[in-house]
């Protein structure tokens, strides 16, 4: 049996700079709007599974996330589409290293929103909801902050405390205000009934407000190392061809709008609406 | 569709979001007079604005780019 014909390993693929002459586009450009076409399919499932949750829902709560903080990742996010953008065209004028500086940008944007995403989730985990024996129901924070708890953990913890001193939310606006709001209640924890963070098991409306945001993180921090490799390693295929990798530049700023634009319906669903 | 086709889309998107939440701050204010929510509002306006002067300057720069 004759032995199977290994390729060169410096074989040249074909439609990476040009265009393909029956689609009109360079394959790479294909290739990443197929991809596209499945996350626009997981995405709105995640969507409809929302409002699907939601219509079915009869309440549904207001005011768990920051406006303010929502907003500012907003404004990150579209500072990066302008910036991804720039270094594209920086490349199209060969103008390398503006496009470091443009690229550079974008994966500061990026890490910034990463970060202010983190500073978010950290705060869900370290507010609670308490429940009493007596029936009493209060959310706030347990002094210390301390990541994560229940009932089962701290009962179970080597140094397991008496009771917890706790900080009560301020009311809402048009809420009346409670005699132990400001002040900060000691809660025996044999008289605790429940007590959870405002993690994803909380309830409905966080659950998938982790899960949307969560997967959307996770894109972001794809991109994320998918623009060190061409900010990083990029020179070297520039020298090489230069066409080829402008073209990769672009698949990836269209893959950058696209977790933008999953975001710029995720900010007023889950924030506003 | 290139990016240029795709920042298109991207934008208009953007500044319907920034027009749209400015205006549901500036209702937001007026009902609970919040300082954070005037700021909030003035700056999403001003980033809709700034990004329709953008998108003129951009559309106008991209002019020889394709759609496709």
């Amino acid at each position: 049996m004759p032995a199977a014909a290994i390729p060169p390993l410096d074989m040249e693929i074909p439609y990476t700079a040009e265009a393909r002459p029956d689609t009109g586009v360079y394959n790479a450009k294909i290739g990443l709007w197929l991809f596209l076409a499945s996350e626009v399919m997981l995405f709105g499932a995640l969507f409809s599974s929302y409002i699907l949750l939601r219509v079915g829902s009869p309440e549904w709560p207001q005011g768990l996330l920051s406006v303010p903080i929502g907003a500012l990742n907003t404004f990150v996010l579209i500072g990066s589409s302008i910036t991804v953008v720039m270094s594209w065209l920086a490349l199209k004028g060969n103008d390398f290293g503006k496009f470091k500086l443009y690229m550079g940008s974008t994966i500061l944007l990026a890490l910034l929103f990463i970060s202010i995403k983190s500073f978010e989730y950290h705060d869900k985990f370290t507010h609670y909801f308490v429940k009493l024996k007596d029936g009493t129901e209060l959310t706030g924070h347990i002094e210390g902050r301390p990541f994560n708890w229940s009932l089962a953990k701290l009962k179970a913890s080597a140094n397991a405390p008496r009771e917890i001193a706790f900080h009560p939310d301020a009311p809402k606006q048009g809420e009346p205000v409670p005699d132990s709001t400001h002040q900060t209640l000691r809660l025996p924890v044999e008289q605790i009934a429940k007590l959870e963070s405002f993690g994803p098991w909380r309830n409905t409306y966080l659950a998938i407000y982790f899960t949307l945001s969560g997967l959307h993180a996770l894109h972001v921090v794809g991109g994320i190392v998918v623009m060190l490799y061409h900010w990083g390693a990029g020179h070297r295929l520039w020298r090489k061809s230069r066409e080829q990798f402008t073209n990769r530049v672009e698949v990836t700023g269209l893959y950058w709008h696209f977790v933008e634009l999953v975001w710029i319906f995720l900010f007023p669903v889950m924030y506003i609406l | 569709m290139s990016l240029k086709a795709f920042h298109v889309v991207f934008l208009i998107s953007a500044i319907a979001l920034c027009l749209g939440f400015g205006a549901w701050q500036v209702r937001v204010f007026l009902e609970d007079r919040g300082w954070l929510d005037l700021v909030l509002a003035a700056a999403s306006l001003l980033g809709g604005v700034a990004l329709i002067v953008y998108f003129r300057a951009m559309l106008r720069k991209l002019r020889d780019f394709s759609y496709l």
